[in-house]
Order: C-alpha cells, then sequence, then structure tokens
C-alpha cells in the first residue's frame, strides 16, 4: 500500500489521468517479456517531461518507496519485473523526437520513443541507425540503450552502446545530471554515458539520449544457406569471419526453429534441413557481390546442400522479418518457452552449438538453438512446460551448465538481453568477486538507498558453480 | 508468452499507448481474474469492452495465442455474474433473444424500418428534433442506415438458382440477420454472380443468425443455440459450400467447430460445417467461372477496407483485392493500414463511441489519401461504419462506399435477370 500523501503528491506532478493504482493497472505492469515472473507494483505513474521525473524522484526519495522505469516491458531478463513493489514509472508518454542534427548526424530523442519509429524516420531523412534488436517494433530507445540491446546488424555495425554520444538523466534523488554530447571524442573523467549504457534502470532514469547516426549503406543482399549438417552451419559462421568477410548479418535457425518460424510465416523454409544461415552483406554493391560470392563458395566448401540469393527486397524482409519471430514462434511447441542468451568468441561458435546440443541430451530436455551466430551470440530456447516441476528443473540445470560452457570457451552468461533478476545468480561468474564489489560502491555512489531498480543485477547470494536450484 | 509483438497491431493500444489495451495486458488481466488476483469488477468488463474484437492481434502473434477465444471466454464469464442497467438489459435481451434469432421478427424489423424511412416519418423525427433525445452515436447511425426492406432475399429470388451453364457445385448462401433486412439487395446480387460464375445456389430458408454478436457479447449459449438451427438447416448433403458475403458472420460459422466443442450431438457435424465455409470472393476467384468485368464510365479508382473477421479469423485478405484488380478500366489502389479495424466492430461503434470516433478519423485519414472513387467492403458493419466516415471527414459526392459483390455486380455486363427465375424448391 502506498502512503496516500504521496500518491496524492505523485498526482499533482503528473495530473490524475497519469498516476494509477487500481488492480487493472497494477496487474498490467507486474510482468514484462520474461517467462513465470510476476509481482504487482504499488503504483503506475506516467510521466511527461525530465521536470516531472526529477520532482517525482525526490517524492519517492523522500518516501523510500523504490521505482521501476519502463519502456515496453520487452526484456527478457526480468529488468521491469517490480519484484520489491514500489513505482513502475513508464516512459511512454516521452516519445518525441526533439531534433536530428544534420550537419553533426545526430538525433536526440525521448526514451519512450519506439525504436522502429525512430530508424524508419532517420531511414527517411536518408541517413541510418544501425542497432536492430529483433524487438524494434515494440522495444524503446529508453529500454534498448539501458539493455544495450544488440540485433541483427551487430556483428558489423556493433550495438547500441556504440551509438550513444550523450544522456540526460535523473538521479535517484531527483537531480539532473547531463553526460558526453555531440561529441565523437570526449575523455573528460569516467565516461559516465558508457556506463549508463546496459545500467538497466538500476543507476539512473535516463530522460534523453543524442545518438549517432551513419550514413546508410549503398547496397545489400541476402543470401539462405541450408544444411543437412548442424555443425556444417556452425563451423561455416566461424570460416566466413575467419576469412576476414564481415557480414552485416549472420544468423542461424536449427531444424526445431526453422519449423515454427515458416509455421508462422508461411515462406516455404526448407523444414527438412538441420539449420540454416541467414546472411546480408550491405555496402558498396560491387563489394557487396564479391563478398557474397566468396561466401556462396564458403558455404558450399562447408557442403550446405542450398544456397538462394533473396531476388527481391521484399523477400529478403520477410526472411529477416521471419527470422524475428523465432523466439516467440517456438512457444508454438510447448506451454512454456525459456529463451537464453550465451555468447562465446566468434571461432568458438561451432564448439557451443556441439555443447548445447550434447547438454541438452544429457538432461533429456528440447533445447532449440538460434541467435546472431556471427557474433557469437546464441539463444538456446527451452520448450517446456511450468507445470511439470520436475521438467523445469532439468531445464535450469541444462542453462547452468551451458552458462558454464559458454565460459569455458571464453564467452559470457549474456550477450545482449542483461542480468536483470534472471542472471542475476550468474554475474559473478563472469566477473569475479572484486568486479561485484567494485559494482556494488557504483551502484552506492549513485543510489545510496537502493530505490532504482531494487532486486536486479545483484543477487542476494551467488549460484554455486556446482549446480543448484535456481532459487 | 509475452514478447508484445501483437502490441503494435492492435488499434486501442496504438491509441493511446497504455498496457492494459493491448492484447498482451488484457490478456494479462484475463489470467490475472483466472488465477484470482484480481476481481473481474466494473473496470475489468470495461476494459474487455474497450477491445473491438478485431483480431489484428492473432495473425501478429507467433506464438499462435487464440485472443478471440479467450476474450469469448472472458466475456462470457462477464455476462455470468453481470447485473447490467435496466436500459441496457432490456436492449440486450431485445435484440440478442428477441430479434436476431427470428427471421418473422427481422422481417417486421425490416418493415418497420422501411416505414419509418419511407412514410416521412424520419423528417418529422429530424425535423423535431426527437432524434436528439439518442445518443449521438445512434444518431449519426441513423442517417447512413441504407434503405431498409421487410422483403429478404428469399422473398425476392426464391430458395434456389440454377447455375449459369456447366454447374460446378451446388453452394448454399448464408444470408445473415441484418445483412438480409438492411442489404437483401447485396445478397440477391451476391446469388447473382455466383451463378453467373457457374454455381447452383440454395438458400435454406431455416436459417437463422449466425450467432456473432452473442459470442462477443459473452452470450454463448445463445450463440450455441443458434449453431445448433443453423447446423440443421445446412445439413444436405448436396451442398459444397457455405458461402458467406459478411465477413463477421463468415467468420463466425468457421468458429463452429470451436463453439460446439464438446457438444455430444454436434461437436463433428461443426467440425464438418466449418471446414466448407468460403468468403463470396475466395469462392468466386477459388473457383468460379469469373465473367469478364469492366468498368463502364472508364477509369476509376478503387480501394479496399478489409473486414477484420475475414483477415484475421478467416485469413482471407487477398481475394477480394484480386477481383478488383480484375476489373478492366478500375485501378486499385491500396489504402494505408487497410487491415486496420475501422471501429465498426459489431456494435462497438454504438457502446464505445469516443474510441470508435477516434478510430475512424484515422482511417479516413488513409482513405482520403488514395482519392479513391469507390471505396469497398466485405461486412455490413464496415460498410456503414465508413459510410459514416466518408460522411463526417471525407467528400460523400467524390467517394461511394459499397460491397465488394455490389462493385461487381455493376461491372459483370448483363446481369442474369434471376427474379425471372421465380421461386423454386
Ligand atoms: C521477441 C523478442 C526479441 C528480442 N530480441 C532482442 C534482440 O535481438 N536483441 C536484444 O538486445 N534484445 C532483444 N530482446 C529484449 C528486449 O526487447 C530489449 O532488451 C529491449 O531493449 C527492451 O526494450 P523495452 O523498451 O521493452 O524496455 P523494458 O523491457 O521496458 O526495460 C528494459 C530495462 O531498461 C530499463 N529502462 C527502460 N527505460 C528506461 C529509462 N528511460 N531509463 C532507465 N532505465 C530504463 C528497465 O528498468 C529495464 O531494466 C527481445 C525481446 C523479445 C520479446
Ligand atoms: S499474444 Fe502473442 S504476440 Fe502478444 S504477447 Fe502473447 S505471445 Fe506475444
Ligand atoms: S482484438 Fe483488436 S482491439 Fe482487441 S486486443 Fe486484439 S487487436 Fe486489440
Amino acid at each position: 500500500m502506498l502512503d496516500p500523501a504521496m500518491a496524492r503528491r505523485l498526482r499533482d506532478i503528473v495530473g490524475e489521468k497519469h498516476f494509477k493504482d487500481d488492480p487493472e493497472a497494477k496487474v498490467a505492469h507486474s510482468y514484462d517479456g520474461t517467462p513465470m515472473l510476476q509481482s504487482l507494483p504499488d503504483g503506475v505513474v506516467y510521466p511527461d517531461s525530465t521536470a516531472q521525473v526529477s520532482e517525482i524522484m525526490k517524492v519517492l526519495a523522500e518516501y523510500r518507496v523504490p521505482v521501476v522505469s519502463r519502456g515496453s516491458g520487452s526484456n527478457l531478463c526480468g529488468g521491469t519485473v517490480p519484484v520489491q513493489g514500489g513505482i513502475v514509472m513508464v516512459m511512454h508518454r516521452m516519445n518525441r523526437l526533439l531534433e536530428v542534427d544534420m550537419d553533426n548526424l545526430t538525433a536526440t530523442v525521448q526514451p519512450g520513443m519506439i525504436t522502429a519509429a525512430f530508424t524508419e524516420h532517420i531511414e527517411s531523412l536518408g541517413l541510418f541507425y544501425p542497432p536492430d534488436p529483433s524487438s524494434m517494433k515494440i522495444s524503446t530507445i529508453g529500454g534498448n540503450i539501458s539493455e544495450c540491446s544488440g540485433g541483427l546488424r551487430g556483428l558489423k555495425y556493433g550495438t547500441t552502446k556504440d551509438y550513444v554520444l550523450g544522456l540526460e538523466a535523473v538521479l535517484a534523488n531527483g537531480e539532473i545530471l547531463r553526460t558526453g554530447g555531440k561529441l565523437m571524442k570526449d575523455v573528460a573523467g569516467y565516461d559516465l554515458t558508457k556506463l549508463l549504457v546496459g545500467s538497466e534502470g538500476t543507476l539512473a532514469i535516463i530522460t534523453e539520449a543524442t545518438l549517432k547516426l551513419v550514413p546508410p549503406p549503398a547496397g545489400k543482399k541476402t543470401m539462405l544457406a541450408m544444411y543437412k549438417d548442424l555443425y556444417g552451419a556452425a563451423r561455416t559462421v566461424s570460416r566466413i569471419i575467419e576469412n576476414k568477410i564481415i557480414p552485416a548479418t549472420l544468423e542461424i535457425l536449427d531444424n526445431p526453429t526453422i519449423r515454427v518460424v515458416d509455421d508462422f510465416a508461411r515462406l516455404g523454409l526448407p523444414r527438412d534441413m538441420e539449420a540454416i544461415l541467414l546472411i546480408e552483406q550491405d555496402g558498396d554493391p560491387e563489394a557487396v557481390e564479391r563478398d557474397m560470392e566468396a561466401i556462396r563458395l564458403i558455404c558450399e566448401a562447408e557442403k550446405a546442400d542450398r544456397v538462394e540469393v533473396a531476388q527481391t527486397r521484399e523477400e529478403a524482409e520477410k526472411l529477416v522479418a521471419a527470422r524475428r519471430s523465432a523466439f516467440t514462434a517456438l512457444a508454438r511447441l510447448r506451454p512454456t518457452t525459456i529463451l537464453e542468451d550465451a555468447t562465446v568468441p566468434r571461432s568458438r561458435i561451432a564448439d557451443m552449438v556441439l555443447r548445447i546440443r550434447e547438454i541438452a541430451d544429457k538432461y533429456g530436455v528440447s533445447i532449440a538453438t538460434f541467435g546472431h551466430a556471427g557474433d557469437g551470440n546464441l539463444h538456446p530456447t527451452a520448450t517446456t512446460d511450468a507445470r511439470d516441476a520436475e521438467e523445469v528443473h532439468r531445464v535450469e540445470q541444462a542453462f547452468a551448465e551451458i552458462f558454464e560452457a559458454a565460459i569455458e570457451l571464453g564467452g559470457t552468461i549474456t550477450g545482449e538481453h542483461g542480468v536483470g533478476v534472471v542472471k542475476a545468480p550468474f554475474l559473478e561468474w563472469k566477473v569475479g568477486a572484486s568486479g561485484i564489489a567494485v559494482m556494488k560502491g557504483i551502484k552506492d555512489a549513485f543510489d545510496p538507498h537502493h530505490l532504482l531498480n531494487p532486486g536486479k543485477m545483484f543477487a542476494g547470494e551467488t549460484r554455486k558453480r556446482v549446480v543448484i536450484d535456481r532459487g | 508468452m509475452r514478447c508484445g509483438f501483437c502490441l503494435p497491431a492492435c488499434p486501442t493500444f496504438r491509441e493511446t499507448g497504455l498496457e492494459p489495451e493491448s492484447p498482451r495486458g488484457r490478456i494479462a488481466l484475463m489470467k490475472a481474474v483466472a488465477d484470482g488476483i484480481m476481481e473481474p469488477d466494473k473496470a475489468f468488463a470495461e476494459q474487455m469492452n474497450h477491445c473491438l474484437g478485431c483480431r489484428a492481434c492473432e495473425p501478429a502473434c507467433p506464438a499462435d495465442v487464440k485472443y478471440g477465444q479467450l476474450l469469448e471466454q472472458a466475456r462470457d464469464a462477464i455476462e455470468d455474474h453481470a447485473d447490467h442497467s435496466l436500459p441496457a438489459k432490456g436492449v440486450r435481451r431485445l435484440f440478442f433473444k428477441d430479434v436476431l434469432p427470428h427471421r418473422s421478427r427481422l422481417k417486421w424489423l425490416g418493415r418497420s424500418l422501411s416505414f419509418y424511412q419511407k412514410s416521412g416519418l424520419r423528417q418529422v423525427a429530424r425535423g423535431t428534433g426527437i432524434m436528439k433525445l439518442f445518443p449521438p452515436a445512434m444518431r449519426e447511425m441513423e442517417r447512413i442506415l441504407p434503405e431498409a426492406s421487410g422483403k429478404g432475399v428469399v422473398d425476392r429470388i426464391g430458395t434456389v438458382v440454377p447455375a449459369k451453364g456447366e454447374p460446378i457445385a451446388r453452394v448454399a448462401l448464408f444470408r445473415g440477420c441484418i445483412m438480409d433486412v438492411l442489404f437483401s439487395e447485396t445478397n440477391v446480387r451476391t446469388a447473382e454472380l455466383l451463378a453467373e460464375a457457374g454455381f447452383e445456389v440454395v438458400i435454406p430458408d431455416n436459417q437463422v443468425c449466425c450467432g456473432a454478436l452473442h459470442a462477443h457479447s459473452g452470450e454463448l449459449d445463445q450463440a450455441r443455440g443458434l449453431a445448433r438451427s443453423n447446423l440443421d438447416a445446412f445439413r444436405d448433403a448436396g451442398i459444397r459450400h457455405i458461402v458467406s458475403n459478411a465477413g463477421g458472420c463468415g467468420a463466425q460459422l468457421a468458429e463452429y467447430g470451436h463453439l460446439m466443442h464438446g457438444d455430444e450431438e454436434y461437436a463433428e457435424l461443426a467440425v464438418e460445417f466449418a471446414s466448407r465455409v468460403v468468403d463470396v470472393s475466395q469462392l468466386l476467384l477459388g473457383s468460379g467461372r469469373l465473367p469478364a468485368f469492366t468498368e463502364q464510365s472508364g477509369g476509376v479508382r478503387v480501394t479496399y477496407q478489409d473486414s477484420c473477421h475475414l483477415r484475421n479469423g478467416m485469413r482471407s485478405s487477398g481475394a477480394p483485392r484480386q477481383l478488383i484488380r480484375q476489373v478492366a478500366g478500375a485501378s486499385f489502389v491500396e489504402m494505408k493500414e487497410a487491415d486496420r479495424c475501422c471501429g465498426s466492430a459489431g456494435i462497438y461503434n454504438v457502446t464505445q463511441p469516443e474510441m470508435a470516433g477516434q478510430i475512424l478519423e484515422h482511417k479516413m485519414e488513409h482513405a482520403n489519401a488514395t482519392e479513391a472513387a469507390y471505396l469497398l467492403t466485405s461486412n455490413p458493419g464496415c460498410l456503414l461504419q465508413m459510410k459514416l466516415g466518408v460522411q463526417k471527414h471525407g467528400d460523400p459526392a467524390a467517394m461511394k462506399v459499397m460491397h465488394v459483390v455490389d462493385f461487381l455486380h455493376e461491372r459483370m455486363g448483363e446481369p442474369a435477370s434471376l427474379s425471372a427465375a421465380g421461386k423454386q424448391g
């Protein structure tokens, strides 16, 4: 229950309509894209300006009430589940594109703007903003920044962090912080911009961002390579990189994924193949031709069954859109879908694919694999049934072992989805005890009373490397 | 699964940006009620009523979540402990129980409406300002209602219409309830068009309302009762297809299998029936012998507004467009977001005038941008809504709103005069 006096003050700041504490609002903000997690907040607030966010934070700090900032709630790590109750702050009303600076090639945008709406607008101006998480039609720029989202183009163009030049953010005490700017170079002190990118709403609330834009590529080609052998497909990925070709997109889908994606998108994908690679190259048309030809030869050398080039832009876009639906489409198979996000160095992708297969077999669970193979980022996805506690337990054991395998191969526990609640028990595996200590120190400096997205990133207890139940 | 892919497809989410106004939000609310986290209170019922039921969220969902079925169950549960205010109860009772299911009463309604429209009573009503007593949404609707009739399709052309030339198959026409009062001409033309394309058309006179409005409003028992009557009426084994010319009805008929699931006597029959339901455009294009459609007056621009239930329920959006493209001399222009609900959605424009009005305004921006002379639809509700839209936000002199069938019929050259065929069978 919220203190009625505090609720009154929040209403005064945002207006009667934009603070809600009825059951409907609470239920509708008790979850995000993560399966099996839910917790009700005590209230929901929809600010419209930085000033309002600042006022709200002053009130919340006074009453020591926690706050979860929320874009579209599409994250997959429990990042916006209000595990300790408190207030959910929805950023949707702050969705304006404030400026496109054609001289400096930057855009300044509010955090609630939908990613796809932003990129469409930028492209209509003849410019390009490369980060493209598969959720871009729903996710917000603020959510992308806070999770440091990557996408299908991450391999060649990098991820969100490579495009954030400056931020405006509200601190836990309501003060407004500005970092960076329209600068390509800036080494004045610690890089607070980069620190806030990927901070998952635990350090400050982002209220404005200045993003880097680039010129669009002149040409683009899309290719599907189909394999009877999953390992061959994975090896192709490593071989392409070894040959010093960096495609714009290099995605892998295994057989179960191909089937469900085809059920949804009805593209006539080859359902009998063990794996397909979706490959795109962009840039100068001649270079694109050359690269695609070289890639085709590599695919064939690795025993691709068929290699096809999309004939039209439309066909290519359909393929890419279909790939973006993979995670959700897998939900057709079983009632519960648990997607993970292990990443390894690109040369180890084939090893990792094999390890995932072995581990799935060992625990007798079904795990489909797809992902941004080109940047080493795989999404092993278990299809299971939350009502079968014993099976879910085996799935968890399998995933713990998959993370362990990833770290062994020089990888990490999450490549783009963030830590949130889900990966918190594993964070120390990756960053070590000293890493955790430094991170906790930073958290205390920004947010001494732990009001910002509490319960995320740092677990009460780290999971032992010998697999036990995920708490 | 709560990925949120359905959010951008949802008109009410688009208008408000609020999670509870989205498919994902509504499903979460339904689940919370089912799990006992939340009471099915008035706010919950209101949120469920805010949903257009357009089901645009279904094709958008990669996980194949059957939102329409969830919504029906939720509304049924609300209906079970709803205490409607008295007047609302009266109106619902009147429509759902006393009028829609009964042929004779529908005819009576048609005759009275026709009398009202033709007798000068309409002028009197408008003149005296008596219409002001009705809510504005109803008043607007009254203005655009087409000339009603007490004479349905069977009264006009009988129950059997022979095929032109070698018959391809025997098909049955589903004439609808409101459709047959307000648009009986369209029903006649549907039969004529089908006959022209080589189908023998039967129109069983004992068929009743499809039950879509009942099912969508949570009156599932009544919907099942109607389904039983229709299953009996169309039992004839010689009928290859049951043809619908109203997207909403067609989608409901195609869901009889789901509706009657678990019914000892009818379950199997319903599945078989549902598999034979087809929209008129689909059938014409798929297996008909099409006449050469030509535009008499030279070139015209034509655009098409999808019926949500046809598109999202029956997954048919290509056939009507392809038919329009076949009309020589007409050029088809796609309207932006043609796949988005127009706000009509059954009786939504009457029950939720504010949201419906907003949606319609946006729809008309796109419709006007096409500069089409014809705006075609495949469903009576959408047709009326688009007429209203053109009247409020467009230019009725420049843009005609028509059913696809009427448009094609006008362009099929020498129409087969079927009234002469008389009443048979
Ligand atoms: C089908 C599907 C596909 C996906 N594909 C990808 C993918 O390809 N790549 C990828 O990286 N991710 C992917 N994701 C994950 C997710 O979409 C991204 O993490 C996305 O960036 C989240 O955006 P959002 O607006 O929904 O943020 P939310 O989920 O609402 O929030 C995410 C985090 O950001 C914080 N936050 C949000 N706004 C602010 C703000 N203004 N200030 C401070 N903190 C804030 C929240 O507190 C939370 O910790 C996918 C998710 C789904 C469901
Ligand atoms: S209904 Fe489908 S699209 Fe919508 S959130 Fe659920 S799984 Fe995603
Ligand atoms: S049926 Fe239409 S209005 Fe209702 S949730 Fe689905 S998309 Fe939204």
